[in-house]
């Protein structure tokens, strides 16, 4: 089967930041042995290339109809994506630490654009909910829950799974410091107590048209497509530079 | 490069919203018009031989520009070689519309800004993040342009 196979790989490179980048070991497809590589990780293409400073991805895993698990391996901090269809291969992988591997699994469990979906959906349905309640004058008690639907249910238990991996319910006590009465400052970034404030982020420049307000209409078109890069490099560097620290703690 | 065709081919077989036996081109000179099943799943579209099990070949539809040609005919190109357009023809002006409608809402990238003006709208009127409650706050693909500490809005006039 073809594939823009060129495109697929400049989406790999291009200047949209990656979600995740790292060291992995993974286990050959004929040859068995663990070969490390530099892995990006960006939306639901997860990248992997010889070396860190390679130009063009070796291959690519697309990952969509997959879970990420905790495997038994003799190597440590191993974990596999394994796919739903017939027949499919199960891609090995192993981290360098206890939290590269946690990490990793979290981020790829949530990379496929179902999951994706699903939480825009949400929003936008709670979005909806609260310029309706606001269009209507004000207080109207609390929000029907008749519109709750599989998603939502999906994403709001207390422990639930996203691709076969269960994660509990963070304690309440969350790093960014928000608290429930008092509005407080929310930090969005990985950075929390670094204080770190390049200026109030506001709606972070260029937004999509108002969402509709009622399922069923349709979205207007956004923005011009071809509008290929956020402005978060710096965040970026700063993650890359959170990880750095993150692993020198780890080392002490 | 590399790529899990199995799983990919697997995918192509997945329920879709979008599919319909349209003209297609490929962005070759010399490559004519040949009618095909195009089916978009998350993001990408496959194109099949009508009537066949197995798509031809699929396309990532990221860092891609989609443009009405003229009435029924739109093209997809893709941002890292401009000028080679892939060209599908459609049987009206509405079917045309829907597709381009769709491709274009059909990538994670545009996905994301969605989501990340959702979370910051939800926020600008309700003072608290829509994403805490699920434990993904910190999530990196949820970020917008962070770095900056969001403040609470006094709403107290609205």
């Amino acid at each position: 089967m073809k594939l823009n196979e060129r495109s697929v790989a400049h989406y790999a490179t291009c200047d949209s930041p990656p979600d995740k980048t790292g060291f992995l070991f993974k286990k050959g497809e004929r040859n068995t042995a663990y070969h490390r590589r530099w892995f990006i990780l960006k939306g639901n293409m997860f990248f992997y290339f010889e070396e860190r400073e390679s130009r063009e991805p070796i291959g690519v895993i697309v990952l969509e109809g997959c879970t990420v698990e905790l495997c038994e391996s003799a190597e440590e901090f191993a974990f596999a994506i394994k796919f739903d269809c017939a027949k499919a291969r199960v891609y090995k992988l192993a981290a360098e630490s206890q939290m590269a591997m946690e990490s990793w699994v979290k981020a790829l469990s949530r990379a496929s654009f179902d999951y994706m979906r699903l939480v825009v959906k949400e929003l936008e349905r709670q979005l909806a909910e609260i310029q309706d309640a606001a269009g209507a004058g004000g207080q109207q008690g609390r929000p029907k829950p008749s519109r709750r639907n599989q998603d939502e249910v999906q994403l709001i238990s207390g422990s639930f799974k996203e691709n076969g991996v269960t994660w509990s319910k963070p304690p309440a006590a969350s790093a960014n410091g928000s608290v429930d009465t008092a509005p407080s400052c929310v930090t969005w970034d990985v950075c929390t107590d670094s204080g770190v404030a390049a200026g109030c982020g506001g709606d972070g420049g260029r937004a999509p048209p108002v969402p509709p307000r009622r399922l069923g209409a349709s979205l207007e078109s956004p923005v011009s497509p071809d509008t290929c890069c956020f402005s978060k490099l710096h965040d970026w560097y700063g993650r890359e530079v959170e990880e750095l620290r993150a692993q020198w703690l780890q080392s002490q | 490069m590399r790529f899990n065709e199995k799983e990919l081919v697997c995918l192509s077989r997945q329920p879709s919203e979008m599919a319909a036996e349209l003209g297609m081109r490929g962005p070759k000179k010399g490559d004519v018009v040949k009618k095909r099943l195009v089916k978009l799943v998350v993001n990408f579209l496959f194109y099949f031989r009508t009537d066949e099990e197995e798509p031809i070949g699929a396309l990532l539809l990221e860092q891609c520009r989609v443009e009405r040609e003229d009435t029924q005919t739109f093209s997809i190109a893709f941002l890292d070689e401009a000028e080679r357009k892939y060209l599908f023809e459609c049987d009206s002006e509405e079917q045309c519309k829907d597709w381009i409608d769709s491709i274009i809402k059909a990538s994670y990238e545009f996905m994301r800004r969605n989501l990340i003006f959702y979370r910051t709208e939800i926020h600008r009127l309700t003072g608290k993040d829509p994403l805490e409650q699920y434990g993904i706050s910190d999530e990196t693909r949820f970020q917008g342009n962070s770095g900056s500490q969001l403040v609470a809005r006094d709403t107290s006039s609205l």
